[in-house]
């Protein structure tokens, strides 16, 4: 396992931001963390980083324990980070350059390291602006330089937190492809946070819902939509009047419907509820506090 | 390729590259300023001589600026750019490189050096046209006053770094660096000879590095008779290494404890909240 997290807690003085979180990470998978604001995301990923000591818990990133980790376990992590204005006098491909030749020592016959830097660059998008000011970039741009840093040292585990904060759809959807090409092509593990439901659902393997300090949902978009809440929606007109029903299994409703009524069906509609739905109904019966048990069970 | 070593070359890297970028910045209007404050005091000192032995004032002076410009800057300058770095993100990138934060250190040192030695310069050459302190002092003034240089700047760059990092915000590392600093340069001679102070504030001022490495940069480059004018009447070389060893030992070997701490409590987490309070500063 690439990651591994058992029972992880967190404290800050009296107050648990975490309560005994669980998951893995094999190699290769794209793992979204999703949640509301407040949930424990970053702190989690800080974690893994080994930028923050947790208070217990077994975590294994790599096979090494964070806290203990040292620069050659660094060297094999990728941290994109939600820069703001630090190497503002610096060009794009000077600073890019500059960085990744402190993995070229980790390079072995299997991987070298680092990424060829104009390679990388062309690869995010910034061809044009190679030799402009980091000052004088658009924020847009910034993020595109803060992934590139972020895996310019070809690391096997890459960690993005809140990547698209801030991008405009286009820049998501060249955002999208590119983390696409580095799980397919490089092999890359990357867990990612993202507030966005349709971006965890385009990329994601697999998510992983964080809410109260616990993970309580972890599977791939299409389980999470059909076992948590595996209710659809039928709506029909019978005799001009509407009807709506909500139902676990619409293929038996809908058959039972028409072995009633023969005739006089119209306007039949059946949806099934969407990741949204099932993130916002995962969600609120967390927050309104119902048995734990159940969350258990559902995974 | 060894990791360590890498890191430190591309920490010698970044230095060179961070001093050239801040040369053709607005960082310079500062040195200017400190460069004409500097040889305004010395024209006004230049025919004044304090006692018989002829000496000018301005003599006096121009040793003591150039001791004082690198004890300022070593303290000033790496609390500084420590804390604006800490808030702005460069630190948490350099954790998250291999060997980045030693590589981010020595560029820092590398980059105080040259700030320095370019302040330095800004003082001494046009200085050098009113008063030529260098003409007598010959090759041996030269060394020794690079050796004074030397040790005056290791004697303040840790506590430096240590002032970057325990305080929260660069306004907070400038209070606690800037202020202290502009009170001890006023009553360490450097401006006026310490033999004029009260006896009192005299024993303040040589508790602290300005005065000696004022003090070290006048006997490096001026003739003996001016030791008249010091306190005791001559030269205290072995006081001067020692007072400045003294800072320098203690602040070597506290700095690295402290940097390793402010080091590890680093996270975006902390960095972010930095981010929203500087936001609040600007509006």
């Amino acid at each position: 396992m690439v990651i591994e997290v058992r029972d992880l807690r967190m404290r800050y003085g009296t107050t648990d931001v975490l309560h005994g979180v669980d998951f893995t990470a094999g190699p290769g998978e794209v793992v979204a963390l999703l949640g509301p604001n407040g949930a424990g995301k970053t702190t989690t990923i800080e974690i893994l980083e080994g930028f923050r000591l947790p208070s217990d818990g077994h975590v294994r990133v790599l096979g090494v324990d964070p806290a203990t980790g040292d620069e050659a376990w660094r060297a094999r992590l990728g941290v994109v980070l939600q820069s703001w204005r630090d190497h503002g006098r610096w060009k794009v491909r000077e600073l890019l350059h500059h960085l990744g030749r402190y993995y070229a020592p980790y390079g072995t016959p299997h991987q070298s390291r680092p990424f060829d830097t104009d390679e990388l660059i062309e690869t995010v998008g910034l061809a044009e602006h190679a030799h402009q000011k980091i000052s004088s970039l658009s924020g847009g741009q910034r993020r595109r330089l803060d992934v590139a840093i972020g895996i310019v040292g070809k690391p096997d585990l890459l960690f993005l937190d809140e990547p698209t904060a801030g991008f405009d759809p286009h820049a998501r959807r060249d955002f999208h492809d590119l983390v696409h090409r580095l799980s397919d092509l490089e092999g890359m593990t990357i867990l990612l946070t993202t507030h966005d439901l349709a971006e965890a659902e385009k990329l994601a393997d697999r998510i992983l819902v964080l809410a109260g300090g616990r993970i309580i949902a972890d599977g791939s978009p299409d389980q999470l939509s059909r076992t948590v809440a595996g209710k659809s929606e039928v709506r029909w007109t019978h005799d001009g009047l509407r009807h709506v029903h909500t139902t676990d299994d619409a293929t038996a409703f809908v058959r039972d419907l028409f072995r009633q009524h023969a005739t006089g069906i119209s306007e039949l509609e059946v949806r099934r509820s969407t990741l949204e739905d099932t993130y916002m109904a995962l969600v609120q019966r967390h927050e309104s506090g119902q048995a734990t048990d159940e969350e258990v069970a559902i995974r | 390729m060894n990791a360590k070593r890498q890191a430190i070359r591309l920490g010698v890297d970044r230095g060179v590259r961070e001093f050239r970028h801040s040369m053709g910045s607005s960082d310079q209007w500062y040195n200017l300023f400190t460069g004409l404050a500097a040889l305004t005091v010395l024209w006004f000192q230049r025919d004044s001589s304090p006692d018989a032995s002829g000496i000018s004032l301005a003599a006096l002076t121009l040793p003591g600026l150039l001791g004082m410009g690198i004890v300022f800057g070593s303290l000033v300058g790496p609390a500084g750019q420590l804390s604006v770095n800490r808030e702005d993100g460069t630190l948490l990138r350099a954790k998250a490189v291999p060997h980045g934060m030693l590589g981010y250190l020595v560029g820092r040192a590398v980059q105080t050096s040259l700030d320095s030695l370019s302040g330095l310069l800004i003082v001494l050459v046009p200085g050098l046209f009113l008063v030529n302190v260098l003409a007598d002092a010959g090759v041996g003034g030269v060394l020794g006053l690079l050796a004074v240089l030397a040790l005056g700047m290791a004697s303040m760059l840790p506590w430096g770094a240590v002032a970057g990092s325990i305080t929260k915000s660069p306004g907070g590392a400038m209070g606690i660096t800037m202020l202290p600093m502009m009170g001890i340069v006023a009553i360490s001679g450097i401006f006026y000879p310490i033999t004029a102070m009260p006896g009192w504030l005299q024993g303040v001022a040589q508790v602290f590095p300005v005065y000696w490495a004022g003090h070290g940069a006048r006997a490096a480059l001026l003739p003996d008779a001016a030791a008249a004018v010091e306190l005791g009447g001559s030269w205290r070389i072995p006081e001067m290494v020692g007072v400045l060893g003294v800072w320098a030992v203690v602040g070597f070997a506290l700095a690295p404890t402290i940097l390793r701490r402010m080091a590890r409590r680093e996270s975006g987490a902390d960095m972010e909240q930095r981010r929203q309070a500087a936001l609040q500063r600007v509006r």
